[in-house]
């Protein structure tokens, strides 16, 4: 027997999310065809404002409101605008947002290098970048992942501004919070011994 | 090789990651004992998993694996050897990705063939140490060609059979290999290629690597032998490879002087 039409157009949607697989996605929409509450309608109207009500902000390239062209933080002028922290996705601006910790600017790159997908520089906001070095730039902090991508697109990014005059640091590396000397891989081990720092003597 | 037991500890080297769910990869692993198959870690893009820096794409890795409901899972992953100074700068990423890249679009899953993995696994030392890469590449293609069954002819005419003499010749990856100046004139398809690079690639083809890293191509010769072996591998694929466009644009990187950003400063 075949699903109604609506039913299987619903759990094939959701099969092409990520990270959900066509069980996931039969579980999912029958909850949705049960619920008597607002969940369904709740959900439809969500999805809609999500691509109808949101943009690029055309400096950083973070997500921001539609009606804006410049995301809060690049329009914020408490920000201190002689920093960039480039990261690979929105998602990492929040998270450092939420550190607190950090009060230049950003810029999204928008995925990572990835000589083996295909994924190279063209397909990140890479230009767009160096476009911004022009406005009194004097760091670029490079935030992407500890990942062989991250690192391939931190040392492309590295070699395209040597030269400028502007300082380019990385962020630190080094063991995990709670972690244990034995487990940890060589490439974390190395680079936790390359940024090693003196001690400060009480 | 069937899988009967419900785990298993191989040497494997991790060819791509796939993020999937909340925090978990979906790895393409190319293993020792059973060649290519795909496995979930669990929690690995979380910054205090232990196991995320020993699944990284060319890490050589010994895993243990446990056979999940669809996926085969895995459980403990321990770094034999990450090829550090291959990460440290573009061009070694590069070439990592290329072997990886090759295996990867070559072989099918659940073939297991141990030769392959350790061509792989050498390769990929030999690229830590080499002074010319290019030449270890080659050799890497030649004998992954042999192991997968397509190995190019390069001792004689691939039409009329006359041995290969000392001079330019073509070479047709439809007839997998070179032909002799009379039927690779007519021969749609067949490329020219030099006696040089021709004798190099002979070389590479006859020898171990010891013998085969003595050669010294100039630098026409290596761009002559890398067109032509891609020529003939996108050909066997049927498809593009990803990895060459980013290595030519890296050397782009390092053979032109970039202007520096302009920067206005005070
Ligand atoms: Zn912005
Ligand atoms: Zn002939």
């Amino acid at each position: 027997m075949q699903l109604p039409e609506p039913v299987q157009k619903l759990i094939d949607a959701f099969s092409r999310l990520p990270g959900i697989g066509p069980k996931t996605a039969s579980r999912l929409a029958f909850y949705l065809l049960r619920t008597t509450d607002d969940t369904a309608p709740a959900l439809a109207e969500a999805l809609q404002a999500l691509k109808a009500n949101t943009s690029l902000c055309r400096v950083c390239f973070n997500i921001t409101l539609s009606d804006r062209e410049i995301c809060e933080i690049c329009d914020d002028p408490r920000r201190d605008r002689s920093v960039i922290c480039v990261v690979e996705e929105p998602l990492d601006v929040f998270a450092l947002e939420r550190t607190g910790g950090y009060s230049g600017l950003y810029h999204v790159l928008h995925g990572v290098l990835s000589p083996i997908e295909g994924i190279g520089v063209d397909d990140l906001r890479i230009q767009e970048l160096l476009d911004r070095l022009k406005e009194n730039v004097t760091e670029i902090i490079l935030a992407t992942n500890p990942s062989m991508e991250g690192d391939a697109t931190a040392m492309y990014l590295g070699r395209r501004l040597a030269g400028s005059k502007v300082r380019v640091t990385r962020l630190a590396r080094g063991l995990p919070v709670g972690g244990d000397l034995e487990y940890a891989d060589q490439n974390t081990l190395k680079r936790a011994l390359d940024g090693r720092q003196t001690l400060e003597r009480g | 090789m069937p899988l009967r037991e419900r785990t298993i500890r191989t040497p494997a080297l991790v060819l791509r990651h796939r993020e999937i769910g909340e925090a978990d990869r979906l790895l393409v692993l190319y293993t020792e004992q059973l060649g290519k198959i795909h496995a979930i870690a669990k929690g690995v893009r979380k910054l205090k998993s232990r196991k995320a820096g020993h699944l990284e794409p060319f890490t050589h890795s010994t895993l243990q694996l446990a056979k999940g409901r669809d996926l085969m899972i895995i459980t403990q992953a321990e770094t034999l050897n990450a090829f550090l100074p291959l990460r440290e700068n573009l061009a070694g990423v590069g070439h990592a990705s290329y072997v990886i890249e090759l295996i990867d679009r070559f072989t099918y899953e659940n073939e297991e063939n141990p030769r392959i993995f350790h061509l792989a696994i050498r390769t990929l030392e030999r690229l830590q140490r080499a002074k010319d890469p290019l030449l270890v590449l080659r050799f890497y293609e030649l004998r992954l060609l042999d192991l997968l069954g397509f190995r190019p002819e390069l001792q004689q005419c691939g039409l009329c059979q006359a041995e290969i003499k000392a001079q330019d010749q073509y070479f047709s990856a439809e007839r997998g290999g070179v032909l002799c100046p009379n039927c690779g004139r007519s021969t749609p398809g067949a490329r020219p290629i030099s006696m040089e690079a021709l004798r190099y690639l002979r070389h590479l083809q006859r020898s171990n690597f010891q013998q085969a890293s003595v050669a010294r191509p100039r630098p026409e010769i290596h761009t002559e032998m890398e067109i032509l072996m891609q020529h003939y591998l996108t050909y066997l694929l049927e498809r593009n490879l990803n990895t060459p466009s980013f290595i030519r644009k890296i050397r782009h990187l390092d053979t032109t002087d970039h202007v520096p950003p302009a920067i206005e400063n005070d």
